[in-house]
């Protein structure tokens, strides 16, 4: 003989198993309803908060061949490398944003910049920037400048500029670029200068 | 009598001195060397025997059939039939399947319609050599003549290489049985020097050689890992080695190559060095689905050269073939040729139009005593590039090809201790294929070779 009492608690137990159930069953559906967010490559925004600063970005344009120079109001923290990083940061933004001047692969990313006195910077990228990156002297040494004259330019007493993926030496950046010595910034600046100026006969 | 005698004697000895005939098999999984057999006159190789150093492979015979599995290919064939079956689809022999006590025997000519199914990539047969390619593992050789006095003839190899020497009276014979070397653009390699007039290359019965005819006794060391072969005079092979200063080039191999290279006299330098970009693995930008920048160099390097040559002047191509050649190595063969210029061709889909760029030289490298830093090595004639630049610019702007003169971070320009410059060739338009197209390549290099010519007494103080 089953006793009224257990009975009373099976039927509470069942329904509430169901009710829960029903309940889930319920945010399923509303979850699946949800459009999934696409996945963004580009790197993330300056972890930095506070006031913005006006800085000079150096931007390479593909079309002409070019090298202007660009200016932009980004939030800047204080420390010298960090400034750097959250330079080359803007710049890969603009890079990467769907009407790039000069594309670069999708997942590009600063991995740090360290700054080693008396003026050497070296950069580190990630090696989704370097393995995908597009080939050919000219928009190489567009990528290069435009890394090296940033920073240089707005990050004083750097003087000369080495560039690692992924915390590694590399022979090149996609087969032209050589990125196996110290750039020397004064050299860069004389390059920049030239690289201002397209062809000299139109197509 | 005593004739017919002489006469049965070598009859019946000479089938016994014919030496036995071997297939020799190149990979990156093995290099090794298989028996030939002879059926219907025809030379015969054991599937089995081909297959087994590359993969995991069994074989069975039952009765009149014989079937083959290599990895997870299964081949079935049938005794004396010319067609056979590999993953169910036909395939067809240039002679009957030879099954000989429980051996599966093909046709060599067979092989390069039979092996790519089994192995899902290509492979070159050099049948008359019976030299078996499988995949890009080709080793291929420079050989440049340097100018000390006497001369030396250093042999580079792309790979190392260890060949059976033997000296006699008048040559020395270079066999390759191992190593998948290969012919250069001319098997016949002539220095115009008195000692060591030439060298001819030859393939037979699965191995190369290289035969080099010598006026006196020489000597022949292997140097620099196995990549390196110098032959010199015996009386100067003790001496310590100097560094080589090439005068005579030989090969920049390219098998299959139409033209091939008049090679200059002793004691005459080359005027103008050029350097087809890239090469081998390194394929450079992907141009099109079907097109590399390797390939379209080369087209480019080829024109610069009749363009140059045929305003009388001498020139060294650095590569001739889909060879691959290290930077240091082209950096250092151009330093050693003491040439006037050197000129690097690239090719570029982005943008129009041809860039001009003379080195960026890095930050680091200062010169210690008499030592040139290698990293800033273009220092000293950094201004003669730039006036040669300068120059090539003028010629382009006359053909109305748009242009500009930069300088860019690409080795090994800034490894050149002579004038150098590189050239970027890009369409004019948006359509790549005009990269291939011969008349564009000879408006850009008559373009080159015209400005070079111009400054060429400029040039020439410099060496």
């Amino acid at each position: 003989m089953i006793s009224r009492q257990l009975l009373i608690a099976s039927a509470v137990l069942l329904i509430a198993v169901l009710g829960m159930s029903v309940y889930v069953w319920h945010m399923r559906r509303t979850a699946a309803r949800i459009p999934a967010v696409a996945k963004d490559t580009r790197p993330l925004a300056p972890p930095v908060a506070g006031p913005t600063e006006q800085v000079t970005l150096f931007v390479a344009y593909d079309d002409d061949g070019t090298l202007r120079a660009e200016g932009a109001q980004i939030p800047l923290p204080s420390g010298r490398q960090q400034r750097a990083e959250e330079l080359l940061r803007a710049l890969l933004t603009i890079y990467l944003d769907k009407n790039s001047p000069h594309v670069i692969p999708p997942g590009s990313d600063v991995r740090s910049v360290y700054l080693v006195d008396p003026g050497v910077a070296v950069i580190d990228l990630n090696s989704a920037f370097a393995d995908a990156h597009r080939s050919g002297v000219l928009v190489e040494e567009l990528t290069v400048a435009s890394l090296i004259h940033t920073v240089s330019a707005n990050i004083p007493g750097v003087v000369k500029v080495k560039i690692l993926v992924d915390g590694q030496q590399r022979d090149t950046l996609a087969g032209h670029a050589s990125l196996t010595n110290f750039y020397d910034v004064s050299a860069m600046n004389a390059l920049v200068a030239t690289l201002g100026t397209p062809s000299s006969v139109g197509p | 009598m005593s004739a017919i005698l002489i006469i049965l004697f070598f009859t019946l000895l000479l089938p016994a001195a014919t030496p036995e005939k071997h297939l020799s098999v190149y990979s990156t999984a093995a290099n090794y060397t298989l028996p030939l057999t002879l059926v219907d006159n025809r030379d015969y190789v054991g599937l089995l025997e081909l297959l087994e150093p590359l993969g995991a492979v069994t074989a069975k015979a039952d009765g009149s059939r014989w079937r083959i599995r290599y990895n997870n290919v299964l081949g079935d064939f049938q005794n004396s039939r010319i067609r056979g079956r590999i993953q169910g689809r036909d395939v067809e022999l240039t002679g009957r399947f030879v099954l000989e006590n429980g051996r599966g025997l093909v046709p060599v000519s067979s092989i390069p319609s039979l092996l790519p199914r089994f192995l899902g990539g290509p492979v070159t047969l050099h049948e008359d050599s019976h030299r078996l390619f499988i995949g890009s593992v080709a080793t291929h050789f420079t050989a440049l003549l340097t100018s000390h006095n006497p001369a030396r003839l250093v042999f580079h190899f792309t790979s190392p290489v260890n060949p059976a020497i033997t000296n006699s009276p008048g040559s020395v014979r270079m066999t390759f049985t191992r190593e998948p070397v290969v012919a250069p653009a001319s098997p016949t390699l002539t220095f115009g020097n008195k000692t060591i007039p030439s060298a001819n290359y030859s393939e037979n019965n699965g191995a190369a050689v290289i035969t080099v005819t010598a006026t006196t006794p020489v000597s022949t060391a292997i140097s620099g890992d196995g990549r390196t072969i110098t032959i010199a005079p015996a009386a100067v092979a003790s001496q310590p080695t100097a560094p080589e200063t090439p005068t005579s080039k030989a090969t920049a191999p390219q098998p299959g190559a139409a033209a091939t290279q008049s090679l200059p006299e002793i004691g005459r330098r080359y005027f103008v060095v050029i350097d087809a970009s890239h090469g081998g693995d390194d394929r450079g930008e992907a141009l099109g689905p079907n097109l590399a920048e390797k390939d379209v160099t080369l087209g480019l390097a080829r024109s610069l050269k009749q363009e140059i040559e045929s305003r009388g002047m001498t020139t060294l191509m650095l590569r001739d073939s889909d060879a691959s050649i290290p930077l240091d190595q082209r950096a250092t063969i151009t330093d050693a040729s003491h040439a006037a210029i050197y000129v690097v061709l690239h090719a570029a889909s982005s943008g129009h139009g041809v860039r001009v760029y003379t080195a960026l030289l890095p930050y680091d490298g200062d010169d210690v005593g008499p030592f040139r830093a290698w990293s800033t090595a273009q220092h000293g004639a950094l201004s003669l590039s730039q006036s040669a630049g300068a120059a090539v610019l003028a010629e382009l702007q006359k053909r109305q090809i748009p242009d500009r003169l930069l300088a860019a971070p690409l080795r090994p320009l800034n490894n050149i201790t002579l004038p150098a410059i590189a050239v970027e060739v890009a369409p004019q338009g948006s359509d790549v294929q005009q990269l291939t197209a011969p008349d564009y390549q000879q408006l850009v290099t008559s373009a080159v070779a015209t400005a070079i010519a111009a400054i060429h007494d400029q040039l020439g103080v410099t060496r």
